[in-house]
């Protein structure tokens, strides 16, 4: 391995990494925001011009607040808790194809951090190791409700791992591969977008994300009103800030998922017919990418502002009795549809 | 409910549709230390114990605003104007002593209505907040309007 590749990875990682972190940051204020105007005022717009300076100074009292761990805690995995929480939502970013290739120098340079070719089931195995970092936490508070929040984030990711893994099968049957680089390279243009020919899948796969991010409608385990704080109850300083900030990069993760796997990634309409150079695709695909992921995003805070929380029986309900049977039967629908289309036409 | 119901999705899109409604429509907040609402014409305030022309308080001490008050907040002590006092009173009687406890009192404006000298009318601002009950018993030193100087005026200022 040459040290040119290593130096563009890590630049890459660095560049990812910043990206992810500044994208949560600002989404604390844009979701504050945007719940403001959902509900006729501004919402923040004191710090800076707009609020703009808002998140910096939330994590600025996240800093210097008092780190109170309980006298009854288990203190090693009460710090490992949060660590694992933001380690696994950092990570799970390593595998997202950001752009096609640039060219530098002559040097072909892809904007994706690794393209394994088990690129999906690497995020499942991610995502699912995610919902540790709460169940540690939650359980080394000693204390009854952060138990109870663990113990329902705990098994409402299990539940909604099933059918999100569900609908991720009848879109690998489409595509024919786990990669995520070739995923996205499928879908170039606007016809080509996965969303066209796995409508139901989406739908499936975007519900399930609502709850493996534990955002509303879904977020039973820090429920407010039932909970105190649900798994962070007992938390404080930095490492609540850990828990939330974790919470947002899984949601921005979420978001990225979503596009490249359902709306086609970087690829954006008319991206070969306008006679631009590479580079200049690329960069615009890029540009595209996040577009397409802050419209996500806008839009698990839309829902947050619409839509009041499940009971906890619905939500197993919903999960286990409606949408694994829809993605069984979106598997078998997609099945016949290849079968009828290799064989007839 | 019906599978579709139970779907929940045609509910959802009706809500989303209302809260992106509210979401592009006009804030009715006023972001007060840079935008301030104006009082209203007849809004009554903080009263004022106003001079005549000279400068010298209208006020005659006769008891009339005490007495019309229904929240009993005013109190006044009466003295006699001696030779010298003449440019400070308008009356040969005023009030040495003039106290409305703010506490109580309920800015009806029947002061104001009572007063056959026009002294006392209510156009000041709000009662400001303070932390003892007996900061709210605002004597004269509040009360009296200041001496308008004339000849302190700026020319340009005021045309």
């Amino acid at each position: 391995m040459e040290g040119a590749f290593i130096l563009e990875k890590l630049i890459l990682v660095v560049v990812v990494f910043t990206i992810s972190l500044v994208i949560a940051m600002y989404s604390t204020l844009a979701e504050r925001k945007i719940a403001g105007f959902m509900q006729d005022r501004y919402g923040p717009n004191r710090a800076g011009f707009g609020g703009i300076l808002q998140p910096l100074c939330d994590g600025g009292k996240f800093f210097f607040k008092e780190e109170i761990i309980p006298a009854g805690a288990h203190k090693p995995l009460f710090i490992l808790g949060p660590t694992l929480a933001i380690i696994t939502a950092c990570i799970s970013s390593a595998v997202i194809p950001w752009g096609q290739t640039l060219t530098i120098g002559g040097r072909e340079v892809t904007l994706q951090v690794a393209d394994i070719n088990v690129g999906i089931l690497y995020i499942f195995g991610v995502v699912a190791l995610g919902v540790y970092g709460i169940m540690l936490g939650g359980w080394a508070s000693n204390n009854k409700f952060s138990l109870m929040g663990a113990i329902r984030a705990a098994s409402q990711s299990i539940s909604y791992e099933i059918p999100m893994g569900l609908s991720i099968i009848a879109l690998l049957m489409v595509t024919g591969t786990l990669s995520m680089g070739e995923i996205v390279a499928q879908q170039s243009g606007f016809v080509n977008w996965n969303i066209w020919v796995q409508p139901l899948g989406f739908l499936i796969f975007m519900v399930c994300a609502f709850a493996e991010c534990n955002r509303v409608p879904f977020d039973l385990p820090e429920c407010e009103t039932e909970l105190i704080g649900g798994y962070h109850t007992e938390y404080s300083s930095m490492k609540l800030g850990l828990y939330m900030f974790s919470e947002y990069i899984n949601m921005f993760v979420s978001s990225a998922l979503m596009a490249a796997l359902y709306f086609g990634g970087y690829n954006f309409p008319f991206m070969y017919e306008l006679g631009l150079s590479q580079n200049w695709i690329t960069i615009i695909g890029v540009l595209a990418f996040f577009l397409k992921i802050f419209g996500f995003i806008f839009f698990f805070m839309w829902v947050r502002w619409t839509l009041p929380r499940f009971r906890y029986d619905q939500l197993m309900g919903l999960g286990w009795k409606i949408l694994i049977p829809l993605a069984i039967a979106n598997i078998v629908l997609t099945a016949v549809v290849i079968v009828v289309k290799d064989t007839y036409f | 409910m019906n599978f579709w119901e139970r779907m929940y999705l045609p509910a959802i899109a009706k809500g989303l549709g209302i809260t992106i409604r509210h979401f592009f429509k006009k804030i009715p907040t006023v972001k007060y230390p840079e935008v301030q609402r104006s009082y209203s014409k007849n809004f009554r305030g903080l009263h004022s114990l106003k001079r005549d022309e000279e400068g010298r308080e209208r006020c005659t001490a006769c008891g009339l605003c005490a007495l019309s008050c229904p929240a009993e907040a005013i109190t006044m002590i009466a003295a006699e104007r001696t030779k010298e006092e003449e440019h400070l009173y308008r009356e040969e009687k005023y009030a040495a002593v003039y106290e409305i406890n703010m506490l109580r009192c309920i800015f009806c404006g029947l002061c104001e209505e009572a007063c056959p000298k026009e002294a006392i009318y209510l156009d000041g601002p709000h009662v400001t907040a303070e932390y003892l009950r007996k900061d709210f018993i605002y004597g004269k030193d509040k009360l009296v309007e200041p001496v308008f100087d004339i000849t302190k005026l700026n020319p340009e200022k005021t045309n």
